[in-house]
């Protein structure tokens, strides 16, 4: 296992100083996600012009990649339509389970790629895609 | 909140010869993982099986194997005949007056559920039932539920700092109205053994069932339920070498008896008619449906190997082994220990923390090594908030386990530290 390959600069550095593990003043949506066999423990909040994600911001705690995946995906859907915004969910939990080669749809992903490898770690899947499906769930709410 | 204090324990030799003698006993540890020779540091979870378990399951489904009890053919004659001296085994491991106060269940958790369930039978509404927040998972949500079914108080008793349950605790919570008291013999995370004994003398003065959750008692310390007085144990076969899928709840006879059956089913009747049917004398009428002999067959090939090394003296190894990790973790200011630091009244389970790195990615890091240790809240939610612990890492020894393994999962943590970017 190269841990390397997993533990990369862009993610610890989103672990230890995210500029997006905060609250946000007024949020729209407030969305509570938990790994109940792990702990991992987030509170996604998101704030809406229209239809567009104007603004996004989390609270929680949990290991690094829970962190980190959370903080990179926030970078992502700012300023992006719901739609858009559940594209990339759908992208970004296909990359994790493998179920996705398209490089193409995956490029959209940006920097959430560093997450790629976390797909041949069966046992941290669920730390990279819980904000993920955080998001999912609150968007869903929204429309 | 997590304590550092100065030990009072003093340097003893750890012996090596123990570990390394009875590790090539257990072919699955002799493997590589992620390039590196296997360390095995999970027993807490589920324990490996030596080569005299794996060969008792094999033999017996090679030349035995039939549904017991019912049947008149040879083989469902001898298949009865390993299940009934597979009981017969546990019965003389745990010192239990009668076999049949050996019930054969799944594991633990099905054990305490069972309990949980017939004991309906002798709560009424208003009455307490008193846990402690050291308990696993299995050993809560059977008695909330029924507490809520029931309309009981479910109350619980506190460790002090030291992640102890004082005497004096047990003495306040306990009252007229206690009807069920049910305690782990050693916390799955902090390692705390509790006094037992002492307990279930307090409880029964007050007029209250006792019930011992044993899941990682009866693997580690030798455990007379007679002299325990306790009237109910649970543990698991898995946790001390045996397979995964058998597990044992002994009762008291009279109180088994007086007890409706929890599964129901073949195997449990005396008559059936299409209205209302009686139940088989015990044990038969907890065990309904064709029962696991070949798990039960492995834990008694289990308790024989465990018996033949002496549970004591594998106490003992455990032991020097926590001794020696705690001394050398205490030594690191970047650890926290999440249990007792003295050696008095624990085992060999020590849950611990980073500062800075979460158990997962510790737990990722060190598996690299090829070091397989748990991390997360370990089934035990309401320990983890009342010390305010989000998760922890846990380590966990057995008679396989040596000092040179201890070292590299110590020298693992600096890898952690230099993934994670801190100098170590």
């Amino acid at each position: 296992m190269d841990l390397e390959s997993v533990y990369t600069e862009l993610i610890m550095e989103h672990n230890k100083n995210s500029r997006n593990k905060h609250s946000l003043d007024e949020a729209d949506i407030s969305e509570h996600g938990h790994n109940p066999n792990c702990g991992d423990d987030i509170t996604l909040e998101l704030k809406f012009n229209s239809d567009t994600i104007s603004d996004a911001a989390f609270t929680g705690s949990g290991c690094a990649i829970s962190q980190a995946s959370t903080s990179i995906m926030i970078d992502l859907i700012k300023g992006k339509s719901i739609e858009e915004a559940l594209e990339l969910v759908e992208t970004f939990i296909a990359m994790i389970k493998k179920d996705t080669e398209d490089q193409q749809e995956l490029r959209k992903l940006k920097d959430a790629m560093a997450l790629k490898n976390i797909s041949n770690m069966p046992a941290r899947v669920k730390c990279a895609v819980l904000s993920w499906h955080t998001l999912k769930e609150a968007l869903n709410e929204k429309n | 909140m997590m304590l550092k204090q100065e030990s009072t324990v003093k340097e003893k030799k750890i012996d090596q010869d123990f570990a390394e003698k009875y590790k090539s006993d257990f072919p699955i540890l002799n493997q590589q993982i992620n390039g590196k020779d296997l360390v095995y540091f999970d027993n807490a979870a589920t324990t490996q099986k030596p080569e005299k378990v794996l060969n008792a399951v094999d033999h017996y489904n090679r030349t035995i194997n039939a549904n017991p009890h019912r049947g008149a053919h040879t083989l469902s004659v001898r298949a009865t005949e390993a299940y009934e001296n597979a009981r017969a085994k546990v019965r003389d491991f745990i010192n239990a007056e009668k076999t049949e106060e050996i019930i054969f269940t799944r594991n633990t958790t099905e054990s305490l559920n069972l309990l949980a369930n017939s004991l309906e039978a002798v709560v009424e509404e208003g009455d307490e039932i008193l846990i402690s927040v050291l308990e696993h998972h299995s050993n809560i949500l059977p008695w909330q539920q029924l507490a809520e079914r029931k309309n009981l108080n479910l109350k619980y008793l506190y460790p002090d700092q030291n992640y102890r349950i004082p005497l004096s605790e047990l003495k306040e919570k306990l009252t007229d109205k206690t009807k069920i008291f049910s305690i782990s013999q050693m916390s799955n995370v902090s390692g705390t053994i509790n006094p037992v004994k002492e307990m279930a003398e307090l409880a029964h003065q007050k007029g209250s069932l006792v019930v011992v959750d044993g899941a990682q008692g009866a693997p580690h310390l030798k455990t007379d339920v007679k002299n325990l007085n306790a009237d109910f144990y649970a543990f698991s076969g898995h946790k001390m070498l045996g397979p995964m899928g058998i597990g044992v709840l002994y009762g008291k006879k009279d109180l088994l008896e007086d007890l409706p059956p929890f599964l129901k089913g073949g195997g449990m009747i005396e008559y059936v008619k299409e209205q209302g049917s009686t139940y088989a004398p015990l044990p038969e009428k907890f065990e309904a449906g064709t029962p696991n002999v070949e798990g039960a067959v492995g834990l008694q090939a289990a308790i024989k190997y465990l018996e033949e090394i002496g549970l004591d003296k594998i106490k003992e190894h455990e032991l020097e082994l926590t001794e020696y990790a705690l001394e050398k973790m205490k030594q690191l200011d970047y650890v926290e220990i999440a249990g007792p630091l003295d050696l008095e009244t624990r085992g060999g389970i020590i849950s611990f923390n980073l500062k800075g790195i979460h158990s997962h990615d510790l737990a990722t890091i060190v598996d690299s090594e090829g070091i397989a240790i748990r991390s997360g809240h370990h089934c035990a939610q309401p320990l983890m908030k009342f010390y305010e612990l989000n998760s922890t890492g846990r380590i966990s020894f057995y008679l396989y386990n040596t000092r040179e393994e201890v070292d590299r999962f110590l020298e693992s943590l600096e890898k952690a530290r230099e993934v994670f970017g801190y100098g170590s």
